[in-house]
């Protein structure tokens, strides 16, 4: 673009501002690193509006509430899944299965809420989501673009919540195409003659007030802002520098865009990225819905499988796939599924957490509404947070006083290696 | 995705016939047209005993506090609490011609006479009352609620009917609005008694016993038992055909966490059981118990509240977690028999703040070490500087951007453009939800978003309409056309070296350079620190 600002346009106009901040050198060497040595990331595939586990990984075909899915086996011995997804079964053996996932809220909202957090809603209290501890609780240095990003058109993106809204998701939602508000419309003299108003405006107002003006983070952020904008690290949100046949192979969506956008963050150490892939709330002709998102999901995750393996990171990033709550063994006379908290799946694995596993079985008969080996959203995220490294019961004083541990689980070890 | 969203696009279509059909109906302001000298209720005798309050404690703390903050400070801080906006040019200059005393209290009568000022502030309040999740799709109708709240805010019906409206009205969500209070607590389809306990003694006693739910409240004194005792008034409630009903002959059950037996728990508050009534539902009873004129939780917790709303933080901070009434008389105290000795009137009480000493002060102080300036505001002896919200930016921004004031009786396409931008912009910029009145710090998603914005971008673009364009084209001299943008946009005049900045920008530019250093111009005064912190 003509008008786009340049690093050196930044540090030039910076200069002139008489903003004194240094750019930190990037650390080239921690951003190649491979293998276990490398710093972990999360990456989150959000399923929003509730898949239903009988057509992703848990189908029960032939049986009174199996629907007209059909199974496929997969690398991993023992464990078939929908037959929608040819291509994740081939790239499912680093993972782990959950099928008996339980909570307690069958609202989007609330469940959206406690699978994000771990936490049920609080009305005193705002609980972070799992992408914002582990980015609050694990700085970066020489990452100059947000290290907590969400991806994709989500209405309950990642959030800081008590940490702080500093600590929420930056949003980016159409990933693969330019970036929101990361470019300056203006020519270049523009731009340094707003920077320089600004700087006659703040010498004005500050006279008197330097401390609170100091308290306000107002230049810092501006600050901040305007090192993103020219770093060379924002080359993570242009796919268009991949190969045509990787493009194809993650799919053209914005679901597989995301995902692409976020291998590409992964590598320059972005700590938590979120994708969002919405529609799956079937409350009719759940088949049909389940088959155009399968047709999203499958190309796209298994693509990014793939390329984390390809790449060797697949050791450093842990990856999940997840929504808000399953949908119902029976099938309503729309031929839709409703909600259901009680017995749904996940898909999670890599940064280190053993593969290859099944956990929790559901009746396939439905005789029992409760799954056997239930699994407790707090216990996942303990679990990963114990991964990272992050002391999971560790309490923090919320901003009302009151202490508040990062997870209320206990890590499930059979996962830990 | 989720099915809320579907309807999105209707409720918005819906939402644009009912602003224009709003707007043929409604009948034209009188006050934004003529000057006016509005009546000014008797407040001087309040406001001496909270200026007095804060005087002797400086005093007695050796503090010395901030001057006088210039009178159009003081407005714009009223506009942007009251109405959610800064005030137009057009405003302005009406505001300056009037010389007669009194002005700053004769203006915020006409601020709270002003249509804008129900729209604006229901909404500020409900947030408090059923929060700012969708809650139940279809039994929970927050648009009803708030539509309430805003006529009986212009109707000056006292508070504490409200609150008695709003915790034992039954009744459908639709037709009786205030049992919104009640169907807000309904979750996965079952009436979530434990929330309407902890946000009752929240929103109208000003104190938090949510932990109390699971376990005695560790720091305080709240027993499990007495929060079960009061969840249990919302225990006969349920939903049914005809709406929110109590029905009589069901007991509140909860399962003893060590016994797992189910025990039955009887309705009990947990002090002053004099004040219950001896006959009406138990909703009823506990609406009286709650706004009983000799509970001093009552008025002490809607002070503090309205406060937080004027102020962007409440005297005591967070805005619900007030301790037990002191023994000694405090500001709450002053501004709480004030309220509860006229009629309950929320319009008042804001008055009564407003003329208050401390809303007047400046933000500027002398003293520039951080600790002491933390006492100071702390004693509220300096104005804090607080982040506005995002609807109050955009609000700005787009009222900036336009020489008169957006409002009922303007251009409907001004107000079709207003509500889709503010409703795009609070999305992006973020929402703090129920948690709003405490100090944050700005971000850089935000200082993106009014830097490079497309909205932002159109908007300080020089046109025929609006502020950039007029103004660079109309000014008779480069310091009117300084002056007029600093107005419009700070509400205040340049300094002398701003004035001397922008003169010389101005000069060097050839004639077509001119409207693009007005548009900078513009946008600097927009992303300065001072246009979207209230001070």
């Amino acid at each position: 673009m003509l008008n786009e600002i340049t690093r050196r346009d930044v540090l030039g106009l910076a200069a002139a501002w008489g903003l004194s901040f240094a750019l930190p050198p990037m650390d080239l060497r921690a951003a190649q690193k491979r293998g276990s040595e490398r710093a972990k990331s999360l990456i989150i595939l959000w399923m929003a509006g509730g898949p239903s586990q009988l057509e992703t990984w848990d189908p029960h075909p032939g049986t009174k509430i199996g629907g007209e899915v059909k199974a496929i086996k997969t690398r991993t011995k023992g464990l078939e899944i929908a037959d929608l997804y040819p291509l994740m079964a081939e790239q499912i053996q680093d993972l782990n299965v959950v099928r008996s996932l339980v909570t307690k809220e069958g609202d989007h909202e609330r469940g959206t809420y406690m699978v994000k957090t771990g936490y049920r809603p609080d009305p005193t209290l705002r609980h972070p989501t799992l992408g914002a501890i582990l980015e609050t609780e694990l700085p970066l240095a020489g990452v100059e673009i947000p290290r907590h990003i969400a991806l994709g058109d989500s209405q309950w993106p990642s959030w800081g919540g008590f940490l702080g809204a500093e600590h929420d998701a930056f949003k980016v939602y159409n990933p693969g195409y330019d970036l929101h508000n990361m470019q300056s419309f203006r020519a270049k003299e523009s731009q340094a003659r707003r920077l320089e108003n600004l700087t006659v405006l703040e010498k004005a107002f500050q006279a008197g007030r330097q401390a609170q003006s100091k308290k306000t983070l107002h230049s810092d952020a501006i600050k901040r802002a305007l090192q993103m904008m020219s770093s060379e690290q924002l080359r993570a949100f242009k796919i268009q520098d991949e190969s045509e046949s990787t493009r194809k192979a993650y799919g053209d969506s914005q679901f597989g865009r995301g995902c692409l956008v976020a291998r590409r963050l992964v590598e320059e150490g972005v700590r938590s990225i979120e994708v969002t892939l919405n529609g799956w709330d079937s409350h009719a002709r759940n088949m049909e819905s389940h088959r155009s998102n399968a047709a999203i999901l499958d190309p796209a995750f298994a693509a990014l499988m793939n390329d984390l393996r390809q790449r060797d990171l697949l050791q450093s990033t842990v990856v999940l796939c997840i929504g808000e709550f399953g949908r119902t063994p029976q099938i309503n006379p729309l031929e839709g599924r409703d909600h259901w908290p009680t017995g749904f799946s996940c898909v999670l694995g890599g940064g280190g957490l053993k593969g290859g596993m099944v956990i929790g079985q559901t009746d396939p008969d439905h005789a029992k509404t409760e799954p056997s080996d239930p699994i407790l959203v707090p216990d996942l995220y303990a679990t990963i947070l114990k991964l990272f490294g992050i002391e999971y019961n560790k309490e923090v004083i919320t901003p009302i006083g009151r202490p508040m541990a990062y997870s209320s689980g206990k890590p499930i070890s059979r996962l830990l290696g | 995705m989720p099915k809320r969203i579907r309807w999105l696009p209707i409720a918005v279509a819906l939402g644009v016939v009912v602003l224009v059909v709003g707007a043929t109906r409604t009948a034209p302001r009188q006050s934004n047209r003529t000057p006016d000298l509005e009546v000014v209720p008797a407040l001087p005798e309040t406001v001496a005993q909270v200026d007095k309050f804060f005087e002797t404690t400086w005093a007695e703390q050796k503090i010395q506090p901030a001057e006088r903050a210039p009178e159009l400070q003081v407005y714009r801080r009223l506009s942007l609490a009251l109405l959610g906006t800064i005030p137009s040019l057009e405003e302005l200059r009406q505001f300056e011609a009037d010389q007669q005393p009194q002005r700053l209290e004769r203006w915020t009568q006409r601020i709270l006479n002003d249509s804008r000022f129900g729209y604006y502030f229901s909404e500020r309040l409900a947030r408090s009352l059923v929060g700012t999740e969708g809650g139940e799709f279809l039994i929970f109708r927050r648009d009803r609620f708030t539509n309430w709240l805003r006529e009986n805010l212009q109707l000056r019906t006292p508070y504490d009917q409200l609150v008695r409206h709003m915790i034992a009205d039954t009744g459908l969500w639709t037709s009786v609005p205030a049992t919104n209070f009640i169907s807000s607590a309904f979750a996965n389809d079952d009436l979530d008694e434990n929330k309407l306990a902890g946000r009752s003694v929240r929103a109208f006693l000003g104190q938090r016993i949510d932990c109390a739910q699971c376990h005695d409240h560790p720091f305080d004194h709240w027993k499990q038992s007495e929060f079960q005792g009061l969840a249990a008034y919302f225990g006969q409630v349920n939903k049914s055909a005809v709406g929110i009903q109590d029905f009589s002959n069901v007991d509140y059950k909860v399962e003893n966490r060590k016994t797992k037996v189910q025990e039955t728990i009887a309705p009990a508050v947990p002090f002053h059981p004099e004040w219950l009534p001896k006959t009406g539902s138990r909703r009823e009873q506990l609406a009286v118990w709650i706004t009983h004129p000799d509970n001093r939780r009552f008025e002490r917790a809607t002070a503090n509240r309205i406060w937080g709303l004027m102020f962007g933080k409440g005297y005591f901070d967070p805005v619900d977690g007030l301790s037990d009434p002191p023994d000694k008389t405090d500001l709450l105290d002053i501004l709480g028999a004030d309220f509860r000795q006229h009629n309950y009137d929320l319009r008042r009480l804001i008055q009564v703040i407003a003329a208050s000493k401390p809303y007047r002060l400046d933000s500027i102080h002398p003293s520039e070490d951080e600790n002491q300036v933390e006492e100071l505001k702390a004693q509220w002896a300096v104005f804090p500087l607080i982040r506005l919200r995002p609807e109050q930016i955009i609000g700005s921004i787009l009222q900036a951007s336009t020489l008169g004031t957006i409002d009922q009786n303007s251009h409907l396409l001004f107000r079709a453009i207003r509500f889709f931008r503010e409703n795009d912009f609070v999305k992006e910029y973020g929402d703090l939800g129920e948690n709003e009145l405490t100090e944050q710090p700005g971000t850089i998603p935000q200082a993106l978003l009014r830097m490079n914005s497309k909205l932002i971008g159109d908007l300080t673009e020089a046109n025929l309409v609006n502020s950039p364009g007029r103004i660079s084209g109309l000014s008779p001299n480069d310091a009117t056309c300084i002056e007029t943008a600093y107005l419009v946009a700070l509400t205040r005049r340049p300094t002398a070296p701003e004035l001397a900045h922008f003169t010389a920008q101005l000069q060097a530019a050839s004639k077509n350079e001119r409207s693009k250093v007005v548009e900078d111009m513009f946008w600097s005064l927009c992303n300065s620190l001072e246009f979207s912190w209230n001070h």
